[in-house]
Formats: C-alpha cells, sequence, structure tokens
C-alpha cells in the first residue's frame, strides 16, 4: 500500500481514463474515480464493471460537473473524503483527470513527494497577483452572484454582473478567508486536506463558496491557507491555458517536448493522441538523477500561441487576420520610405539611394502605365504584379503584399502626383510610411520638357492641385517625424543638409556625412519659367519663393554639377 | 446590422433551404451506405463531373487525412466516374442529368446532402481538385482539429484556395491517374492576395494568386474568388450561399480576426492548373453551365491556346504547410 493516492475526475473517454487509473494503481497508487453524473448509467456501469478486477480503484458518489460550477469541487471532496477513508496510509492526494497524463514513472513521484512529506503542491495566489483571469473578474469572483452560465448566458452574465457593479452590491466573504486563486489541479497532504473536509465551518464555506465564480480554482485553493504549514504555490500538474481560458491540449507531436519538461504529470491530452500514451504509459527508463520539472519551454511555446491569436503577424492581411484600419496602427510589416520630388530634383536619386542606404529603391510604383519595380522586372517577391489594373484593383493590398513579401528589408519608391492617387489616404494613415516630400518639385520635368507652353500651364495646374490635395491628407495624419514637407525653393538652399535628414530617418547610419551627392538637374531659368508661370496666371505656390536669377544667396553656379561636401 | 436586415438573410437562408429540398429529386441514389455513418464521423461532400482520373488520389488523400464518409454527386459524366465510386466502400453517390447552373452550381445538390446527412457532422465540401491543408495536418489528423474547434466553441474554418501550377507549360508533363497532382504542380504565388470585406455576407472577399496575375490581369474584377469555408460543424439550418464563399447563417463567416490577431485557418491547395485544365475548359465552354456563363472557362479557354507559363523567378516551391505559415498564407492562431 502506497503514500500517494489519486483522485480522478471524468467525464468522457472512458477507456483512456481507465488505462490512466491501472497505470497508478500498477505502482500501488489507490485511485478515487469521479464520473459525472451526466455520463449516462449503462457507459457509467460498464466502466465500473472494466475496472472492478482492480481492488484499488474505487468510485465515489457522483455530482453534475458544470465548467465553472461548484459540481467539480463536491465531485473532489466526496473523492478525497472516500480515499482518506478507505486508504488509511495515504499522506499525499493528487487531484488529476482522465484527460491527464503521468510523464515520469511514478515511483519518481513518490519518491519527490516521500521526500516533502509535509509540503501541499497547490498554486495559490491573492487575487491581486493573477493575471490569467478571464473576463476581468478577480476580487469580484469573490464578491459578486453568478447565477448565470458564462458560456451559454453570456449577455445575461455580463448584464448580471454590472447591475451588481452599479448598485454596489457585495457578499460578504467569511471571516479568516483571504480569497486565493490558481490552478485547479493540487496535490495535497492528508493532514491539510481532512483538516479542509472536516472544518467544522465546512458548510458555511461550501455555502459561501457555492456562489463563488469557478470555485474550483479558489475552494482549496483559499481554505488549504488556512491550514497548511508549508505550501509551495505550483502545480505539480502541467496544464496551460488559452486566452479564454481553455486547456491546451497536447498531442502526437508534442512528445518530445514533454520528454524534457520533465513534469509529473500532463494534461490536457488528446485522447486519441496514441504515441504519447503508448510513450508515457509503457515502461520508462527513470532520470538519471532526479529532475526538477521545468516546463519552461512548454510555456513558451503555448505564450506564443496566445499572443499569435490576441496579436497576431503585423501588417499581415489573410484568410484569418483582417483587422480594422485604427489610426495610428500599423497597417504595414515594416518600415517604408515614400520620396516624392527627389526624382525630379535629382537626375540619379535612386542609384543614389540604393548606394547610400542599401535599401531597395523601387522607381514609382504607382506609375499609371505599370509598377516600377527596382528589378525592372514583370513581376517582384511574392509573384506581385506590375501591372497597372491588377495594381490599381487594389493598390493598399498591392503595397502592403510588397512590404510584407519583403520584410526585413527596408524598401523606398517614388511617388508623385503623377501617379494614381488612391493609395494617398493609406499612406497617410501608416505609421510604417516615412514619407518625404518636395513640394512643387513637379514643376521640373515641365521646366524640362518640349510642350507648348499652354499646355504647361494647364498641366501644372493640375498637378498643384492634386499635391494640394496629397498634402491636406497628410497634414491630417499624425505629426510626429515621419512626415516631412518641404517647398522646391527650400530645399534646394541646402540639399545636403535635408538629404542627410532623409537618409537618417531611413535608420542607416552613416559613420559621418554624405560622402557623396546625387546630381540635381540643371535650375538654370527655371526663375524665369516659374515667373511666367505666374504671369499667365497659374501661381505656383507649392513651389515656394524661387529667385527670379536663380541665385540663392551668393551661391550662383552650384547646382550645376555634382559636388562633394566636407 | 439592422433587423430588416437580419430579417432578408433569414429569408435568403429559407430560400437557399427550400431549394435544395425541391432539388433532392434531381438526385438519383446509386449506392447509398450512409447508414453505416456513426454520430461523430467526419464527412466529405463533392460534386463532380467526368473527374474520374482525379478521384483515386483524392480519396486516398482524404481518407489519410481522416474523412470517414463520402457523399458524391455525380452530374452526367461520361468516363465511369459512377461506376467507380460505386466500388468504394466508404463512398454514397448520387447522380444527376440536370442542370449544374440551375442547380447554383452545385450549391443546392450539396446543401441537401449536408441537410439530410451532414446534421450534426464536421463536414467538409470541397472540390475534386481542393486539397485541404491545415495546420499540423502531417502530424495531427483532421479529427484532433475538429476535437479542438468544437472545444473551443468554434463551428467553421476558413481556408484559402491557393492555385498551384507546374514550371513549364501546363501541358507538358500529363498527370496518370492515382498520381499526386503536386508532383506535377509543385509552385505557388506566395504574397499577391487581395482581400476586401464582403459587406452582405461579413465574408472575406479573397482574390489574386497565379489565376488573378496570368488570366485576369485586364479584367481583376472578375478574377475568381479564392476565400473558402469548406469544413463547418453542420447544422441542417445552414446553407452554402455561392460555392463554399460564404454561407448563411452570417456569423459561421466570421472566420477571420479583425481587432489584429489571427484565427486558426488552413489552404485548400488547387490542383486545377495542370494538362488536364485545356479540355476541361473547352467542355465547360461548350456546356456553358458554369459561373457567369463559364466566363472563367472562356478565359482559360482563350488564353490556353497561346500556352502560358505561370511560373516565373518569384515563384515559392511548395514544402508543407509549415511554409505556408511562416510566408503568411494561413496560421496556426492559438493552436498550439
Amino acid at each position: 500500500m502506497n503514500s500517494l493516492g489519486v483522485v480522478m475526475l471524468v467525464h468522457a473517454d472512458l477507456d483512456r481514463a481507465e488505462q490512466i487509473a491501472r497505470h497508478w494503481t500498477a505502482s500501488g497508487c489507490p485511485v478515487v474515480i469521479h464520473v459525472d453524473r451526466k455520463v449516462q448509467n449503462d457507459v457509467y456501469s460498464a466502466f465500473a464493471t472494466a475496472c472492478a478486477n482492480d481492488p484499488l480503484i474505487r468510485f465515489s458518489k457522483r455530482h453534475i460537473c458544470e465548467w465553472g460550477g461548484w459540481g467539480i469541487v463536491a465531485a473532489s471532496q466526496s473523492a478525497a473524503e472516500q480515499l482518506l477513508y478507505s486508504f488509511p496510509n495515504v499522506r499525499h492526494v493528487f487531484l488529476s483527470s482522465g484527460a491527464c497524463l503521468p510523464l515520469r514513472p511514478i515511483p519518481e513521484l513518490i519518491d519527490y513527494l516521500a521526500e516533502r512529506p509535509r509540503v501541499d503542491f497547490i498554486e495559490s495566489a491573492t487575487t491581486a497577483d493573477v493575471t490569467w483571469t478571464i473576463g476581468g473578474l478577480d476580487l469580484e469572483r469573490f464578491t459578486l452572484r453568478f447565477p448565470f452560465s458564462w458560456r451559454k448566458q453570456r449577455k445575461l452574465f455580463d448584464f448580471y454582473v454590472r447591475v451588481q457593479r452599479s448598485l454596489g452590491v457585495r457578499r460578504k466573504i467569511p471571516e479568516g478567508l483571504v480569497p486565493h486563486m490558481g490552478s485547479q489541479w493540487w496535490c495535497l497532504t492528508r493532514q491539510t486536506l481532512s483538516a479542509i473536509l472536516q472544518d467544522p465551518k465546512r458548510k458555511s464555506y461550501d455555502n459561501y463558496f457555492r456562489r463563488v465564480w469557478i470555485p474550483d480554482e479558489s475552494y482549496f485553493q483559499t481554505l488549504t491557507r488556512l491550514y497548511s504549514t508549508h505550501i509551495e504555490s505550483r502545480s505539480l500538474t502541467l496544464s496551460k491555458f488559452d486566452y479564454q481560458g481553455r486547456p491546451h491540449v497536447f498531442y502526437d507531436d508534442h512528445l518530445q517536448l514533454l520528454r524534457r519538461s520533465d513534469c509529473f504529470v500532463a494534461r490536457k491530452i488528446w485522447p486519441r493522441a496514441e504515441r504519447l500514451y503508448q510513450a508515457f504509459l509503457t515502461d520508462q527508463a527513470s532520470a538519471i538523477k532526479p529532475a526538477e520539472p521545468n516546463p519552461g519551454k512548454i510555456d513558451r511555446l503555448f505564450a506564443k500561441a496566445v499572443d499569435r491569436r490576441t496579436k497576431g503577424r503585423e501588417g499581415l492581411y489573410m484568410q484569418g487576420r483582417f483587422p480594422r484600419h485604427r489610426k495610428g496602427s500599423a497597417l504595414t510589416a515594416f518600415p517604408y520610405s515614400v520620396f516624392q520630388g527627389f526624382a525630379e530634383l535629382f537626375e540619379d536619386f535612386e542609384p543614389w539611394l540604393a548606394n547610400t542606404t542599401s535599401a531597395c529603391v523601387h522607381g514609382h510604383l504607382f506609375d499609371p502605365t505599370g509598377a516600377k519595380f527596382a528589378s525592372n522586372e514583370a513581376t517582384t517577391t511574392g509573384g506581385l504584379s506590375s501591372c497597372a489594373k491588377l495594381r490599381d484593383y487594389n493598390p493598399e493590398a498591392f503595397l502592403s503584399n510588397l512590404i510584407w513579401n519583403t520584410r526585413g528589408e527596408r524598401q523606398c519608391f517614388q511617388f508623385g502626383p503623377f501617379d494614381t492617387q488612391k493609395i494617398c489616404s493609406f499612406l497617410a494613415q501608416d505609421k510604417n510610411a516615412q514619407i518625404s516630400v518636395i513640394s512643387g518639385a513637379w514643376a521640373l520635368p515641365l521646366f524640362r520638357s518640349n510642350l507648348n507652353f499652354a499646355d504647361i500651364r494647364a498641366r501644372s495646374a493640375r498637378l498643384q492641385q492634386i499635391e494640394s490635395k496629397q498634402l491636406q491628407a497628410l497634414a491630417t495624419a499624425r505629426s510626429g517625424t515621419r512626415i516631412r514637407i518641404w517647398s522646391l525653393a527650400e530645399f534646394v538652399e541646402s540639399p545636403m543638409e535635408y538629404l542627410q535628414v532623409v537618409v537618417e530617418d531611413i535608420g542607416i547610419t552613416q559613420p559621418n556625412h554624405l560622402a557623396e551627392a546625387p546630381k540635381m538637374v540643371d535650375l538654370t531659368g527655371f526663375g524665369k519659367f516659374m515667373k511666367n508661370l505666374k504671369n499667365q496666371g497659374m501661381h505656383p505656390y507649392l513651389v515656394g519663393d524661387f529667385p527670379e536669377d536663380d541665385i540663392f544667396g551668393s551661391r550662383s553656379k552650384t547646382y550645376t554639377k555634382p559636388y562633394l561636401v566636407q | 446590422m439592422s433587423l430588416l436586415d437580419s430579417y432578408r438573410m433569414r429569408l435568403r437562408r429559407k430560400r437557399r433551404l427550400i431549394r435544395c429540398v425541391r432539388k433532392r429529386r434531381e438526385l438519383k441514389p446509386l449506392r447509398n451506405a450512409t447508414k453505416s455513418i456513426r454520430p461523430d464521423d467526419i464527412l466529405l461532400v463533392c460534386v463532380v463531373r467526368n473527374e474520374k482520373i482525379r478521384l483515386p488520389y483524392f480519396l486516398d488523400y482524404y481518407r489519410r487525412l481522416g474523412v470517414d464518409h463520402f457523399l458524391f454527386v455525380d452530374n452526367d459524366s461520361t468516363d465511369g466516374t459512377a461506376e467507380f465510386l460505386t466500388s468504394q466502400s466508404d463512398v454514397s453517390t448520387w447522380s444527376t442529368t440536370a442542370s449544374y447552373r440551375k442547380s447554383t452550381y452545385g450549391i443546392d445538390w450539396s446543401n441537401y446532402l449536408l441537410r439530410k446527412y451532414a446534421h450534426g457532422h464536421w463536414v467538409l465540401t470541397v472540390d475534386p481538385d481542393e486539397f485541404f491543408v491545415y495546420p499540423f495536418c502531417d502530424s495531427r489528423p483532421i479529427r484532433a482539429l475538429t476535437d479542438w474547434l468544437q472545444g473551443t466553441g468554434v463551428r467553421s474554418f476558413g481556408t484559402m484556395l491557393i492555385d498551384m501550377y507546374p514550371k513549364g507549360r501546363i501541358e507538358d508533363v500529363p498527370y496518370r491517374e492515382g498520381q499526386d497532382p503536386f508532383e506535377i504542380a509543385q509552385w505557388f504565388d506566395s504574397g499577391n492576395y487581395m482581400i476586401t470585406r464582403n459587406p452582405t455576407y461579413g465574408n472575406l472577399w479573397i482574390q489574386g494568386g497565379a489565376r488573378a496575375r496570368v488570366f485576369f490581369q485586364d479584367t481583376p474584377k472578375k478574377a475568381p474568388a479564392l476565400n473558402k469555408i469548406p469544413l463547418v460543424k453542420w447544422n441542417r439550418r445552414y446553407a452554402y450561399v455561392s460555392s463554399t464563399h460564404s454561407l448563411l447563417p452570417r456569423g459561421l463567416n466570421q472566420v477571420y480576426e479583425e481587432a489584429g490577431g489571427e484565427k486558426t485557418c488552413g489552404v485548400l491547395l488547387h490542383a486545377k492548373l495542370i494538362d488536364t485544365l485545356g479540355a476541361k475548359a473547352k467542355e465547360e465552354v461548350a456546356r456553358g453551365e458554369h459561373y457567369r456563363g463559364s466566363g472563367e472557362y472562356q478565359a482559360y479557354a482563350d488564353q490556353l491556346d497561346a500556352q502560358p507559363v505561370f511560373w516565373n523567378d518569384w515563384s515559392e516551391k511548395y514544402l508543407n504547410w509549415r511554409q505556408l505559415e511562416i510566408l503568411g498564407l494561413m496560421s496556426k492562431g492559438n493552436w498550439a
């Protein structure tokens, strides 16, 4: 007869439960099984008959167990009482379920507990210390009433909680009790457990906890604090919960992970995980030296899963994730830069930028004739096509796809009033978009074109209108360093300084200063051109005040050739 | 959503149900083994026409995933499809010579079989060229997924259709009966899918991929929808409304997360772009029984003569579901 006894709560997959029970008894541990009263009687009696040939397996009085209800506590109480009564040698009682699976040989657990004869293993923390409560209810679990089911009558449940909150209704917590919560799966000593079960005040405690929400996570956790001489506030059962409070399930492919965890018992095991049952229920070699349970890896795996479910991968749009756009959120996966007017002002801006920053520099991605990818190809990463019709059918998807497909590599592209404009508000909203604008630079290609002046006038009027709309859209976006706007006149005053700023924004730090500048287009006569436009009644105000003689300060011929700085 | 809208959706659902019950007369049972369906069996419903060459591998694939019983509608095949299906012990087959178009492209027939035989079951509704891939499908059977969905209170499971294509021209490598089609069509586009929300039914509308890139670049709006909800814990009150793209009641279409997280989802690998497409396209154009007057097949037939190559330098070679999950084409969600 052994010093470890097991209480097993079972409601489904009875054949697995029998297998586990026999595994416990094979090492001499008596097992008292509680079968949910919702299980049909004939199924129950077949199960009981199947187990009848094992004298160490007993069955306790059956209760109806609902999630979050009192039944589970009542079941644990009856079974534990029976176990303590029938098997007087038992010193530790281990609460488990039919979906629990012992991962290490039972004798190891017996030895582990024998070395710690006075220790109660029960996760038990005050309400202030737990972070995993569902529905934001922690202390209120103990002070409100919960007549409605959280799973089946959620609206009524929430409504009734709100009503009680607003009326300030509070239940009184019985004197001497300090609410504690923790995992439902514990391992208690006979002394502590019998003290709880034989407490003269048990009836009043039971009546109180009957109306507490999810009492199986607080009844023993709270009462143990009254009697235990030595609590280790952790569970010997490895059990992880997702963000909705449902237990994570283990499958065959978790075999190695479970093996290396050195935990004694894990739940919940998928009943058809044949390989797991096979591996852990057959004789296995004991660990060479007794190890402490170390579920770190499994913790991380499930923490990641919860993170994926609640936050997901930023900037990803797919069949399982389609977030609503919220202001100030990232709409794409990775920061990228948009340049407006730079390619017009500098002849070799794109190769220069690629060279200086080692980013991937595209041309005008939203060119009306088709996207100008850096590679100059018809398709780019992910099979994204340069076809204008496909792109303009859903430009937001086009851009977020491009950024997602190239995540990890900084993307830069040119934009301007010549391009299709549907993407504009997306750019303004996306916090990953780093936008630099030289307003009025659209005048440069017109200045250098061979068009009739009437056409130039009409075109510049239209381009200015488009750009001014863009700037309005950008102005409504969040302020911050991610949007920089210069007028053309302002920019040519000190281009190197501003280029430096732009390059620094990309985040690729330069050892010192920019060593090489891109070649600016020849601006000779541009001032005159501006004046002509004005005289014709088209006021190019976005260009800024451009001197008629093209002379800024004393530097007269600076901009006609590339130059080295500092 | 206003009350009026809800009522309108209710009517629409009822109409679909009445329609499918009326269309039951078109279905003639060839072999009805549905008595052998046990209460928690996983089912599969499929409408086929002249697909015998695909079926051996198709059945094999889904049997391996753990489908317990198949329900087929054979729409007037002439290639021995019906004979093949009736010789399978886990397949029930109905035949019909009625119009595919008039049965809302097969959906009325599927809805009827679903209503009659799939009530209370997890059931897959797929085409014979669609192969279901879900997280951990290489180590966990489909029942692990459905048990988990059930345990977390989820009734439907979303996927995206991924067009797979070979490296060369599609008629270069002929498909042999029984062969894994993805030995030939190993490649796919990894990041050119366009998504919008369909306000009527609340489902996502996904377009893009290889077919949009090659066949529909001038008419992207007509590119086929790739969003599919093939796996549902069926109830006789449910109905598919257009192919498996959307269902009623609308709550079943909410297979995606809007607050930023990822819901667990999978893909359907689409083995359409293999050498059998050419003959199929010609036949379907002649029949005119497909969606938009077989407009999709018209586009194929027109352009297949030019012998298009779908493959390019950016095509991704299919390895396994983990690759798809890293690429962001499916997600484990909180199933770990």
